[in-house]
């Protein structure tokens, strides 16, 4: 699905931020990219999503070399991942509603023919009553819900957190991540950013991608 | 029982018609207010040179279908049959409509007000005038009247005002030339203006830019989303200024119509005609109007997709 092949990265003519970067993550896999504040999670995260073009080495994401890719064809790319960001990244002129629906307005499709689908979801996170709320009133949590569901709803084949649970407290926590889990088990390819240790220990299975010193190093989780 | 919980909202309880850029904002504004001035001047530039070039087209038909024959006094010959002769043969002449001889006293009280009242123009060797008026379909065909009078009255010219009438085509021209080079650098300065305003809606709309592409917009749908968004502001500025020159103008017209009783009223009248534009002169700044809006919204359009294709 996703393979880095001796990736580097640097901006102008700086150090490299990451280097030697060999993965891959395969489908409907599950996996937690940690490692201490500033070593590069975010930047790591931005190089699989295409918005950031690695200096060296090559990048394959759903069989194609991400290097020949056309904007048009980033752009088909991008509508089969999902990514939540850190700060969310909600628009605030937008309702909840409008911001969950986003992807599916973009790609085109008539509102009347997803808004089942988008109530159903904003239900299911526990926003069915904030759907005509703007975010600049929504509190952390429901702002984090928001970008989650925003981030579920074209059912993406992978799904990028970062730092999804970084803003709320350990209960609520624990029940985003259990959003995560359903969808991996739906069949996603799930990568969550986070430097939270007892989260991970958690989820003692899932397999650990550790940046730290600019490299990667992957630890396979335990077997279930 | 019903599950309230499980329907789905109807349209009336779901807010979901947001366009994905603030629709109101103080640069938005701003570029309203630089439409609507811009709009307001190119339509009056418009205008006046519709007025104008109308105008130059009535001097031109009315001075081309009059021609004027001068009877030049002769020592010892009497002038008035030297007229009436001449008057008598340019009406026979084809192709002219009719020949009015200006009598003594028409001629002195069209001298009055540079000789004063009571010259007696028997005194001076001043030419009498023939104004000759050609049919509409003759304007052009004068040799048989040259040839005429040259047969049979010498001492008559024939004066056919093209002198007057090339001065007036250059000067109709000219100004007609200098209404489309205002006009064309009201439409650069314009487009100047709504570059700067989209480049200034982009960098504000970074964070708006980013996700879009992150949820997978393609850069056509975001372009269309300026588009749609500068066009809105560009049809409220070029309604605004297109609407205040109609104004302008119908306001004008009324006031000609006023003033048409008065000295000042008339010089105007005959320089600019009636000053009403009339229906093709309104659709023309409504065109001017619409053009505006339209340009506005391509050229925002063009720009972001220029800017977006160096983002990743």
């Amino acid at each position: 699905m996703l393979r880095f092949d001796n990736v580097g990265l640097r901006y102008g003519v700086g150090p490299e931020i990451v280097r030697d970067l060999n993965f891959a993550i395969a489908p409907q896999s599950f996996q937690f990219l940690t490692g201490p504040s500033g070593a590069g999670k975010t930047t790591l995260l931005k190089l699989m999503l295409l918005s950031l073009k690695p200096s060296r080495g090559a990048i394959h994401i759903f069989g194609s070399d991400a290097a020949k890719l056309n904007k048009d064809e980033i752009t088909a790319i991008r509508r089969r991942i999902g990514v939540v960001f850190q700060d969310f990244r909600l628009l605030d002129h937008l309702t909840t509603y409008e911001n969950v629906a986003l992807p599916l307005r973009v790609m085109g499709r008539n509102e009347a023919a997803y808004r089942a689908e988008v109530v159903e979801l904003l239900r299911w996170v526990g926003l069915g009553d904030r759907m005509n709320a703007l975010p600049p009133v929504l509190s952390g949590g429901e702002k984090q819900r928001a970008a989650i569901a925003r981030a579920l709803i074209v059912r993406p084949e992978l799904l990028l957190a970062d730092e999804p649970t970084g803003n709320v407290d350990p209960s609520l926590a624990r029940r985003l991540l259990r959003l995560f889990v359903e969808l991996h088990k739906s069949g996603t390819a799930v990568v969550i950013a986070t430097h939270d240790l007892s989260l991970m220990d958690q989820f003692g299975y899932a397999r650990r991608l550790v940046v730290g010193d600019g490299q990667l190093r992957v630890f396979d989780g335990d077997p279930r | 029982m019903k599950d309230d919980s499980q329907t789905i909202p109807p349209d009336s309880e779901l807010k979901r018609d947001m366009p994905l850029l603030p629709a109101d904002s103080t640069a938005g504004r701003a570029l309203v207010v630089v439409i609507a001035i811009m709009t307001f001047l190119a339509c009056l530039t418009a205008g006046g040179a519709i007025l104008v070039s109308e105008a130059s087209e009535a001097w031109r038909g009315d001075v081309s279908r009059d021609v004027t024959i001068q009877i030049k006094p002769r020592a010892g010959e009497d002038v008035e049959a030297d007229v009436a002769a001449a008057a008598e043969i340019a009406s026979r002449a084809p192709g002219v409509a009719d020949a009015v001889a200006y009598t003594k006293s028409q001629s002195e009280a069209m001298l009055a007000p540079w000789l004063g009242d009571g010259v007696d123009l028997g005194q001076l060797p001043i030419p009498r005038l023939i104004v000759v008026h050609m049919e509409p379909d003759h304007r052009e065909d004068l040799e048989p009247l040259r040839a005429a009078l040259a047969k049979n009255a010498p001492q008559a010219s024939l004066d056919d005002h093209r002198l007057w009438l090339s001065r007036l085509d250059t000067m109709a021209d000219a100004i007609v030339v200098f209404a489309a080079a205002l006009f064309a650098l009201m439409i650069v300065a314009m487009a100047t203006a709504v570059g700067f305003a989209t480049r200034g809606a982009m960098a504000g709309a970074r964070e708006i830019i980013e996700v879009l592409h992150f949820v997978g917009a393609a850069d056509s749908y975001i372009a269309g989303q300026f588009q749609s968004h500068f066009l809105r502001l560009g049809l409220r500025g070029a309604g605004i200024g297109g609407g205040a020159a109609a104004m302008f103008f119908a306001l004008a017209a009324i006031a000609s119509i006023l003033a048409h009783r008065s000295a000042a009223g008339v010089e105007i009248a005959a320089l600019f005609g009636a000053f009403r534009l009339g229906v093709p002169g309104f659709g023309a700044i409504a065109a001017v109007a619409g053009a505006i809006a339209f340009l506005t919204g391509l050229l925002s359009r063009m720009i972001v997709f220029r800017q977006l294709r160096v983002l990743l």
